[in-house]
């Protein structure tokens, strides 16, 4: 029978701790246990893997949220600010892939009981919510993720972005006035002014950071490695043509390798990135980036050069 | 000045406003009920022999890759190793359960060795459960493990090799000349452990470090003798010199557009390696140059069209240079692969390899290097390859967000998390097509491109292929330009309002099987039933090949004995094909029927002079194939 073959580890290796894994559920016979105690096992162990995590997962996750919010933001713009083709297309696939992997945080932070950065982008303005676990998961936001855009400038079309920037978002089932956080009756933190001079997430060290009591004074996104800065934004809004192209592939570059670096950062931690699927989602950013970088160098490379001097604007 | 690209622009953007996308929503396997294993089912094209789930010591933890020797299959799980007997697979028996956890815990076979890799943090030595908590720790592996299964129901470890950044996936390679030794290809794609934990491993570019882990992949020799003795022979930097691969060039859509601007009368430059349509304001300026240049003015006449034409390309070249960008220097290349699939019977191997589909001359199995290299702007992530069975196609994956993404959503574009079908002429890969699943998926169900192998039936180039949570699919990619779905089995979502990872892994032929390993759900086993697209006598030939053993990169030749159902598969296609009128194709079927009835020199004599019929009515599209079934029916006749 299979249950007398569990035999863990043999031979030269010690024998693996039978205790770690959550003990297996009664079963009526000496028979296989039935798929009813198999799907109990199932959802028994999700839950124990979810709760494998440290401070500095959470961390991560928290900050890659608010960087790829920003990635949204930079890629938004290439349409309206006549990038090319290439351009268009890398920057619609930056936002296909960081939307999907943004919900895929917010879901990681709320199945652990975190606060959930929700993402409002208005223009190149980003703002950051936190928002309690279990009001993320009642705003049904946990598997479409929470990402809204404000009014947009001119040319993107209004709010809305169109079916192909925004797959990530089930239009038929969201309802962007539900995602009005004050009107939710909850204390969302809106960083509008985005001036959050103090708290520092370069090191990406969370620790001191209260997320329940929602004082967020001070959550200066800028400091994350690659992060752009206001007036870096404003002055990629303003590019237009091949020089945006430019200024887009070389902000993209430092952006992605920053994220890289956070992944880095994250793996230099005790305990980090072993529940879960942190290691997967921490590594397949790194090694989506790093890709996406060398293309963006090679996009770079062969950009057309502009006669005489160069220059990043109009 | 808005330079080159506008037109271009503004046909792509209208382009992304409304995709059209080839993802159906007419299809069965559209929404299906969700559940762990009670989910709606849907399949075509097949025949579900069982659904297993996993062990209990497995349950909750991922199951990942296959491989097979003799009756079995083994299932690498984050938690270990599954063993099943497929003997029956109507109900495959698990003879070995043994945990050791690492991710991916891929795993290959050669011999009595099987080799498993382990790329996560916690990953240990001693196989333990417990994980590692530090961030540098001597308990931890992150390599290839070694067992011994000379008794399959009692793997015994060996030893393990350990690299830099760890195993991801692997690839063993048999060389056809050496028999003493086999290879193990790895590529890790995790960040570079640190020295203090690996003595040696470097994570800085290459040009500040010669030594760096990343740029590289490693060879693993293993001696037969005395496998524990296996090490790290080689670290061949096959990406080297790949700042600027070629890109596959532009799709026929491009080209059609470029050649209908050009027929109207449009200009057309050549810039950045390919053609552009000059944007009709750029054109007008230009052409006011023109005008001004021989002291005319008012609107340019067909003359200044033409000395333009002329100029034009020196216009371009003052005007863009050489296309250098002074301000950052080329990062080189890609600085690992994913899966590397070889295929030693024809000396090749198809790396795919973070931006890049690289083929590869393993002719010599320590130093591997690069015959052809190509990008494609569709693709993100190149993730595996699959050659045809005379490696003139090669089919790459791009697992598009690593595999936990849902990206078979209506509005994924068709390209994007597909695979690309290249040919290969004179170690050239020549874009053909993309082939996706084409059935729409939720958001719950993490979909994109994955494992799969050929099916060897005769004749056609048939893949079964792993979509995840979009289940797994059959296509033929006979043409290559123009492949066809021609069977699928699909679940719905685990789980209607959340998402958990799950779907197949990988499915693989093995003699006869098409077994799928379920990430959640365990081990699923399917034969091919008759279609339109397939009949019992492809299906009874592609049942003829056997194989001793199957790993999932690597690929072995399909070679198919002489039989009946071979000659009848052969003649089935020609039927599809309209080549032989019916009068024709029932005399060929009945002169087969009564030499199988026949026996001795009468059988063969008959076959004979079938064979001798049909060579002779080789001619047009299909004579190739005809003169198959011409072979097939002389090889017949000559094994009696």
């Amino acid at each position: 029978m299979a249950l007398a073959v569990l035999a863990g580890c043999s031979g030269s290796a010690p024998a693996a701790d039978p205790a770690a894994p959550s003990a297996a559920p009664s079963t009526t016979s000496s028979d296989r246990p039935t798929t009813a105690d198999l799907e109990a096992l199932y959802w028994t162990r999700q839950q124990e893997a979810a709760e494998r995590y440290t401070e500095a997962d959470v961390a991560f996750m928290t900050g890659m949220i608010g960087h790829h919010a920003q990635a949204l933001i930079m890629s938004d713009l290439a349409p309206a600010n006549g990038a090319s083709p290439a351009v268009q297309r890398l920057a619609a696939r930056i936002i296909n892939a960081q939307q999907d992997e943004i919900a895929l945080m917010q879901r990681w932070l709320a199945d652990r009981g975190q606060p959930v950065p929700h993402v409002h982008i208005e223009g190149t303005m980003l703002t950051l919510q936190m928002v309690d676990a279990d009001e993320h998961v009642a705003m049904d936001h946990h598997t479409t993720g929470a990402i809204h855009h404000g009014a947009m400038e001119e040319g993107h079309g209004g709010m809305d972005h169109g079916a192909t920037a925004h797959e990530g978002m089930d239009h038929g089932q969201m309802d962007h006035a539900a995602m009005d956080h004050a009107a939710m009756g909850h204390e969302g933190m809106d960083h509008g002014g985005m001036d959050h001079g103090g708290m520092d997430h370069g090191g990406m060290d969370h620790g001191g950071m209260d997320h329940g009591g929602m004082d967020h004074g001070g959550m200066d996104h800028s400091a994350m490695p690659g992060m752009l800065t206001q007036a870096q934004l404003d002055e990629l809004a303003a590019a237009r043509g091949v020089d945006f192209d430019r200024l887009f592939l070389r902000y993209m570059i430092g952006h992605h390798r920053g994220a890289v670096t956070m992944v880095d950062t994250l793996f230099a931690a005790d305990g980090a990135a072993q529940g879960g699927n942190t290691f997967k989602v921490a590594s397949d950013i790194q090694v989506d980036q790093r890709t996406e970088i060398a293309r963006m160098q090679q996009m770079l490379d062969s950009l057309p050069r502009p006669a005489g001097a160069i220059s990043t604007t109009d | 000045m808005r330079l080159l690209f506008t037109p271009l622009a503004l046909a792509l953007a209208v382009a992304l406003a409304a995709p059209v996308s080839a993802q159906t929503l007419d299809d069965p396997r559209v929404g299906l009920r969700a559940g762990l294993f009670d989910a709606e089912e849907a399949l075509f094209g097949l025949q579900k022999m069982s659904s297993t789930p996993p062990p209990e010591a497995f349950v909750g933890f991922t199951n990942s890759d296959l491989a097979f020797t003799g009756d079995y299959a083994i299932q690498g799980n984050y938690n270990g190793v599954i063993v099943w007997d497929l003997s029956n697979p109507s109900a495959p028996e698990i003879v070995t359960e043994y945990v050791c956890p690492a991710s991916q815990s891929d795993v290959s076979v050669y011999g009595d060795l099987l080799f498993v890799s382990g790329e996560g943090l916690g990953g240990r030595l001693d196989c333990g459960t417990q994980g590692v908590q530090e961030a540098v720790s001597a308990d931890r592996l992150r390599g290839i493990r070694i067992f011994d299964i000379s008794d399959i129901r009692d793997p015994q470890y060996i030893s393990n090799v350990q690299t830099c950044r760890g195993s991801h996936t692997h690839s063993v390679l048999k060389d056809p000349n050496d028999d003493e030794n086999v290879y193990i290809y790895v590529s890790g794609s995790a960040p570079v452990r640190p020295a203090d934990e690996l003595p040696g491993c470097v994570s800085a570019d290459p040009d500040e470090d010669p030594n760096s882990a990343r740029f590289r992949i490693e060879v693993i020799q293993v001696p037969l003798a005395n496998p524990a003795a296996a090490a790290i022979v080689s670290s061949p930097r096959i990406f080297e010199g790949l700042e600027a691969p070629p890109e596959h060039g532009p799709s026929p859509a491009d080209l059609a557009e470029i050649e209908a601007a050009r027929a109207s009368g449009k200009f057309i430059v050549f810039v950045g390696g390919q053609d552009r349509v000059l944007p009709d304001g750029f054109a007008q300026q230009l052409l006011g140059q023109m005008v001004a240049q021989r002291g005319g003015e008012g609107t340019p006449t067909a003359a200044d069209s033409t000395m333009l034409r002329e100029q034009l390309p020196a216009i371009i070249a003052a005007r863009f240079g050489t296309g250098d960008d002074e301000d950052s220097g080329p990062e080189p290349g890609p600085n690992q692969c994913h899966d590397i699939t070889l295929y030693p019977q024809i000396g090749l191997a198809g790396g795919a390899c973070e931006g890049y589909g690289l083929l590869l001359d393993i002719s010599n199995p320590a130093q591997p290097f690069r015959l052809a290299a190509v990008a494609d702007s569709n693709f993100s992530y190149w993730h595996s390859a699959t050659f045809n069975n005379d490696g003139s196609a090669v089919v790459f994956t791009d697992e598009w967000g690593g595999g936990g993404g849902p990206k078979c959503r209506a509005d994924d574009p068709y390209e994007w998390g597909a695979n690309a079908i290249f040919t290969i002429e004179d170690g050239d890969l020549d874009f053909q097509s993309y082939f996706k699943m084409p059935a729409v998926q939720t958001s719950q169900e993490n979909c994109v491109a994955h494992n799969g192998s050929l099916i060897p039936v005769p004749g056609r180039d048939i893949m079964v292929q792993s979509w995840y949570q979009g289940g797994i699919s059959l296509f033929d990619f006979t043409d290559p330009a123009n492949p066809v779905e021609i069977g699928y089995h699909d679940r719905g979502p685990i789980d209607a309002d959340q998402f958990q990872m799950g779907g197949s892994w990988s499915v693989y032929w093995y003699n006869g099987n098409i077994v799928s390993s379920e990430i959640a759900r365990g081990l699923d086993v399917f034969q091919l039933v008759p279609s339109e697209h397939l009949t019992q006598n492809e299906i009874d030939a592609a049942n003829t090949v056997e194989l001793a053993y199957l790993n999932a990169q690597g690929q072995p030749v399909n070679e198919w004995p002489a039989s009946f159902a071979l000659a009848r598969a052969y003649m089935d296609q020609i039927e599809r094909s309209g080549q032989f009128s019916a009068g024709d194709l029932a005399q060929g079927r009945q002169m087969l029927d009564q030499a199988e009835a026949a026996s001795g020199a009468a059988r063969r004599q008959m076959l004979m002079s079938l064979a001798d019929a049909i060579a002779q009515r080789a001619s047009g599209d299909q004579a190739a194939k005809v003169t198959m079934l011409a072979q097939a029916v002389r090889d017949l006749a000559m094994a009696g």
